[in-house]
């Protein structure tokens, strides 16, 4: 019987490498700077944790074995309940190993920070971001453009992400180029990240939202900044334009809406759709 | 045979215990309301700020007629330890007339400010303010109710020790 | 205008004829019900039904009548659980599964909703309820009206659980029914307010009984038994239902804030209008991360006891123990925040949440070690409640690992919402709650019936959990990995989520295999109670006060109450071998009678929340007036007792001691009761 228990662990120890191997974990496959800092912390603290929950789990089935009741070669001790020692031991271990993951705690969560401007060389780019049902609007004020489920920016370009919701609360993701931030109605959150690698990434509303959330996925490429400079132009020859007609014709729910482009643009309309929760706001975009 | 509930000491100190456990419980269920009002209370929507639409003198008259009748509840006890039933039934009537003032007046405030267009869909200030007010104005009812069925049951059993754990 | 009087907004057409699976459902409900009351009507035992369990206020019988609502409900959610599984194997690429999101979304909050509030609490309150009052030395609680209250209050919730199934539908939002997407906007259904109904109705009924219960332990111990000498099990269920009192008036707040937005058009949470859902989501998780401990210390007291009994040793360090559930218990209140850090809190707010609850998982940790160390030098019988408790120590700490990973922001912000999650707190509720329910149940199923279950059976069982609890959740590690967020009803294929997706399918199945070798251990032992009798009252040499009498229990427990001077004071009484042949000197025993008062204010509860839900004004008036006129009835109520005379008491201790019953150190393992026994020869209990 515990014997069965053994093999059982010894072939999910010589499975789960099979498992992962092979296996798309775009978490642990990042793209971005934060996304690999975010991975590095992942891997540490597992670690970190794993010099305690190993011995725990071998001393669980080598007490178990050994002091079965078949085993009566083994010390029987029916009043012995207490340690000093062990009691030290296993509190002090504990605790040491917190105090360090609570000092990455303290550090990562200021480094990590979705509200902390990235610095760099290059000039950031604004992406506003309102998730709506069930899709997602992305709007560049400073190149007069829109998308619908589709972004994208230059590699090692900063790129800076305004976020709201209509109606439901959703939730912002790029998990290869780095964490979430909800994303909810009458608020503005932020999240800064910066691909270091080309490529198309999947995006997604890790906060669900109702009936079409399934479908709420975008692409999130990045680019070379000429090929950016490119696809911008070639948004900018799109016929339709973001008024706030075309965006209350949005706020119908449709889910697994294909890639639009808008251009130019109503560079009011983020702004109003942020504040419209807390104050009645003329010529507002109304709609549910 | 008359009845058998035996009134031993442990079962009154159980009750009180218990009693005092839920009004814990309530003290929790205040402060979560509270902390909401503290929260909301100056998402106004645009429309009055709460300060703007309370009158101090009417509240503090409303207010002085429940503190009043916490007064009388005391003299109504004082009365049913000393078993004399026609003081408790004075004294609890008249905390039951100064209960019933104070949500008539509340009822009256509530009233004026929905005929303004102040109402509880006005904004979510609003929708605090209410709530906070009329949840401790449905305790005072609830109370009212209460008070009632025990003065009901006063007349009918008498100032037993089992009609004094339960006023206590 | 007449229909609109008389029914509210309740139509035929809230009937989903057309859906198979609801309909299928549905009619399996209605055939199980038939069957129920057609053989209590063949049998003639609806007297019966009413008089010795219905309208009993009998701890160990309110108790059991709580794990059967469990399991009746470990069922159901069993069942969704299984659809999700199957719709998601499915569901990928130009299929979209059998099941429409809209139904989906019922599912899995229907899911969540059933296992927390409606098999785990119930759980719960059953084996306090059997176990306590017998740990201490008590005949009851302290209000056994207001238990047998309780119950009923969490029947009407379950029921209006089962009725939102076929008439209407229920909350597609998530178990926990975030705003904006729960108010009237986003979910106008009539979803949302059964779950608001169903949950405040029934949280009524779990803060009456930690009321009850907190009474219970500080007021009724028997003589000699302080606080440092209980059985650990009763100071972690003294810690949760601490937290119940504190915490539940907050869900009910929350809750309530939540129903006046939809009735009355309030704008505590609604998208405009200045409402606030980042209050809602702090309100709620300020009840809920308390309401997990709530189920999670009395487990760890489960497990106490076990290894203690199994090891044939004292529980190592038991006052570290006891502080350590005291300060999980405080803790339990600053750590709230962890579950949304991506609500954008900022640094230093979430830093402090991350590194308060890494604090959390230091007691935690210790208790590990403790129960570790208590097998340290014992004799360990590997009876199925001890497999429980091992196959959870050995579970449980993976799942606090990956909950100490996520209490990092900075990985959180990955991981949040994602499939790493749901492996993360299933890991801890499976291996840490119900593994120590199940094992509780095992444990002290012969105490509570008079018979031991199949251990046989037992084991299967248990090795089907295990093992199925790994083959479905530790994919689910892997796919949180590979970006799947929850609450996914479709997938694309190119994600490569299917393969993992096909194993943790396979391991529900697994499962549910266990799961149906504990309905075949039940019906077998049933079938071959005498075979398991119980003569002694003391099946597994157990350490504490409730194997001191006999099985099943007397309804008034303790025929003298004990008077006790340590700790595992029947472990001491049996060491001491303390048995006089004379004996002892009975008195009359107070006990309280049974009562009707509990169901019918149940009953009529349960009515009000579908009227509110309904929106049947009339019947919203007439159930509310129901409720308070048959609680204002009891207060008029003058004998709710009665005197259980020395004879009779006599009579009866003699019936279940009649072969020699005098606590005795029993070196029986579970394997000398195999089916091959021959009954036992001696008169068996009354």
């Amino acid at each position: 019987m515990i014997k069965l228990k053994k093999l059982s662990a010894i072939v999910f120890a010589s499975v789960l490498p099979l498992l992962l191997s092979g296996c798309k974990a775009v978490m642990l496959d990042p793209k971005g700077i934060i996304a690999s800092q975010e991975k590095y912390i992942i891997l540490f603290s597992a670690a970190l944790m794993l010099i305690v929950v190993i011995p725990v789990i071998l001393l669980t089935l080598i007490f178990s074995w050994r002091y079965r009741e078949e085993n009566i070669k083994a010390t029987y001790a029916p009043e012995w309940a207490h340690s000093l020692f062990l009691e030290i031991i296993w509190w002090s271990i504990p605790c040491v190993i917190i105090v360090v993951l609570g000092a990455v705690t303290w550090i990562s969560s200021h480094r990590l920070d979705p509200y902390r401007p990235l610095v760099a060389t290059n000039k950031p780019i604004t992406i506003e971001v309102i998730a709506l049902r069930w899709k997602w609007l992305f709007i560049y004020p400073e190149q007069n453009i829109a998308t619908i489920n589709f972004i994208q920016f230059p590699v090692n370009v900063p790129v800076r992400f305004l976020i709201t919701s209509e109606g439901p609360m959703n939730s912002f993701q790029i998990p290869q180029l780095g964490g979430q931030i909800y994303a909810m109605a009458g608020m503005q959150t932020k999240l800064h990240l910066m691909a270091d690698t080309e490529g198309d990434y999947q995006g997604l509303s890790s906060n669900f939202s109702g009936d079409g959330f399934s479908g709420m996925k975008f692409i999130a490429k990045a680019s070379t900044p000429e090929a950016f400079n490119r696809w911008v132009k070639s948004v900018k020859k799109s016929q339709a334009s973001l008024t706030v007609e075309v965006y209350r014709q949005l706020l119908v729910p449709r889910s697994e809406v294909p890639v639009r482009y808008y251009s130019p643009i109503n560079k009011d309309i983020f702004n109003h759709v942020v504040m419209k929760g807390m104050m009645p706001m003329p010529d507002v975009t109304e709609g549910k | 045979m008359a009845h058998t509930h035996a009134m031993t000491h442990d079962s009154d100190a159980n009750d009180l215990f218990g009693f005092w456990l839920y009004i814990l419980s309530d003290c929790i269920l205040f402060s979560a309301i509270f902390a909401a009002y503290a929260v909301l209370y100056k998402n106004n929507y645009g429309g009055a700020t709460i300060k703007e639409l309370i009158n101090i003198p009417y509240v503090f008259g409303e207010t002085m007629a429940l503190l009043l009748s916490s007064f009388t509840y005391g003299m109504s006890i004082l009365n049913l330890y000393k078993d004399k039933l026609k003081g408790v039934m004075f004294w609890l009537s008249l905390t039951f007339l100064l209960g019933l003032t104070f949500i008539g007046m509340e009822i009256n405030e509530f009233v004026n400010l929905c005929r303004e267009g102040h109402s509880w869909q006005a904004s979510a200030a609003l929708s605090a303010f209410f709530t906070l007010v009329g949840t401790h104005g449905l305790h005072v009812t609830v109370g009212l109710f209460t008070m009632l069925v025990l003065m009901l049951q006063l007349s009918l059993f008498g100032t037993t020790s089992f009609m004094k754990r339960r006023l206590t | 205008m007449l229909q609109k009087l008389l029914f509210g907004n309740l139509t035929l057409a809230a009937i989903p004829f057309h859906n198979p699976i609801i309909m299928g459902a549905a009619v399996f409900m209605c055939l199980a019900a038939a069957c129920i009351v057609g053989s209590l009507l063949y049998f003639k035992k609806w007297t019966w039904l009413w008089k010795e369990w219905l309208t009993s206020v009998d701890h160990k019988k309110i108790g059991v009548m709580y794990i059967v609502l469990a399991f009746i409900m470990l069922t159901r959610g069993f069942m969704d659980a299984v659809m999700m599984r199957l719709q998601l194997v499915m569901s990928v690429g130009a299929s979209h599964g059998y099941l429409p999101p809209e139904h989906y979304n019922q599912i899995f909050t229907a899911h969540g909703v059933i296992m927390i509030f409606f098999m785990a609490m119930p759980f719960m309150f059953g084996l306090i309820n059997i176990v306590l009052p017998l740990q201490i030395g008590a005949r009851d609680v302290a209000f056994p009206y207001l238990n047998s209250l309780s119950f009923w209050l969490a029947v009407a919730g379950a029921a209006l659980i089962n009725i939102s199934l076929v008439v209407g539908d229920f909350a597609g939002t998530g178990w926990l029914a975030y705003p904006p997407l729960s108010e009237m906007a986003y979910s106008p259904s009539v979803g949302v307010d059964y779950y608001i109904w169903a949950l405040q109705i029934s949280g009524v009924g779990s803060l009456l009984s930690a009321i009850n219960f907190l009474v219970t332990i500080f007021k009724m111990r028997c003589p000699g038994m302080t606080l440092m000498k209980m059985p650990i099990f009763v100071w972690t269920v003294l810690c949760a239902m601490i937290l119940v009192v504190l915490a539940f008036p907050v869900l009910t707040v929350t809750l309530g804030m939540l129903f006046l937005d939809r009735y009355f058009g309030m704008h505590f949470f609604t998208a405009d209008f200045g409402g606030n859902a980042m209050m809602y989501i702090n309100m709620i998780w300020i009840w809920g991360h308390p309401e997990v401990y709530i189920l999670m210390l009395p487990a760890f007291g489960i497990y106490s006891e076990i290894v203690a009994t199994f090891s044939k040793k004292y529980l190592f360090g038991y006052a570290t123990m006891v502080w350590a559930s005291l300060s999980i218990t405080v803790l339990a209140f600053v750590v709230w925040l962890h579950h949304f850090f991506t609500m954008g809190a900022g640094a230093d707010v979430n830093a402090f949440f991350g590194i308060a609850t890494m604090i959390i998982s230091i007691p935690t940790g210790v208790k590990v070690f403790n129960w570790l160390f208590t097998m340290y030098r014992g004799r360990i019988t590997f009876s199925s409640p001890m497999l429980w408790t091992v196959g959870f120590m050995i579970t449980f700490v993976i799942g606090g690992m990956t909950g100490v990973m996520m209490a990092i922001p900075a990985i959180d912000f990955q991981v949040h919402n994602s499939l790493f999650l749901i492996a993360h707190f299933h890991n801890v509720i499976i291996g840490g709650v119900v593994f120590g329910y199940l094992g509780g149940f095992t444990y002290w199923f012969p105490k509570v019936f008079g018979f031991k279950l199949n251990e046989r059976l037992g084991k299967a069982a248990f090795w089907c959990w295990l093992i199925g609890f790994y083959v479905a959740f530790i994919p689910l590690y892997i796919l949180g990995f590979m970006g799947m967020t929850r609450r996914l009803s479709h997938y694309d294929a190119a994600t490569g989520w299917r393969p993992y997706l096909i194993i943790a399918a396979i391991g529900a199945g697994i499962i549910a295999i266990g799961f149906i070798f504990q309905v075949l251990q039940l019906l077998v032992s049933i079938k071959n109670r005498e075979a398991y009798r119980d003569t002694t009252g003391d099946v597994w040499n157990g350490r504490t006060l409730e194997w001191s009498i006999p099985s099943p229990a007397p309804f008034y427990n303790f025929a003298i109450t004990p008077v006790v001077d340590s700790k595992d004071a029947f472990w001491k009484i049996k060491q001491e071998k303390n048995s006089s042949e004379a004996e002892p000197h009975y008195e009359d025993i107070h006990m309280p009678k049974n009562t009707s008062t509990g169901l019918w204010v149940g009953l009529f509860a349960g009515i009000f929340g579908f009227a509110f839900t309904w929106h049947i004004t009339w019947l919203i008036v007439a159930s509310l007036m129901a409720v308070v006129g048959a609680v204002i009835a009891r207060t008029f109520n003058m004998s709710t007792d009665y005197y259980v005379t020395a004879d009779e008491v006599r009579r009866i201790e003699r019936q279940s001691r009649s072969g020699a019953l005098a606590p005795q150190k029993s070196n029986s393992t579970d394997d000398d009761v195999t089916d091959d026994d021959l009954p036992d020869l001696e008169t068996e209990p009354a």
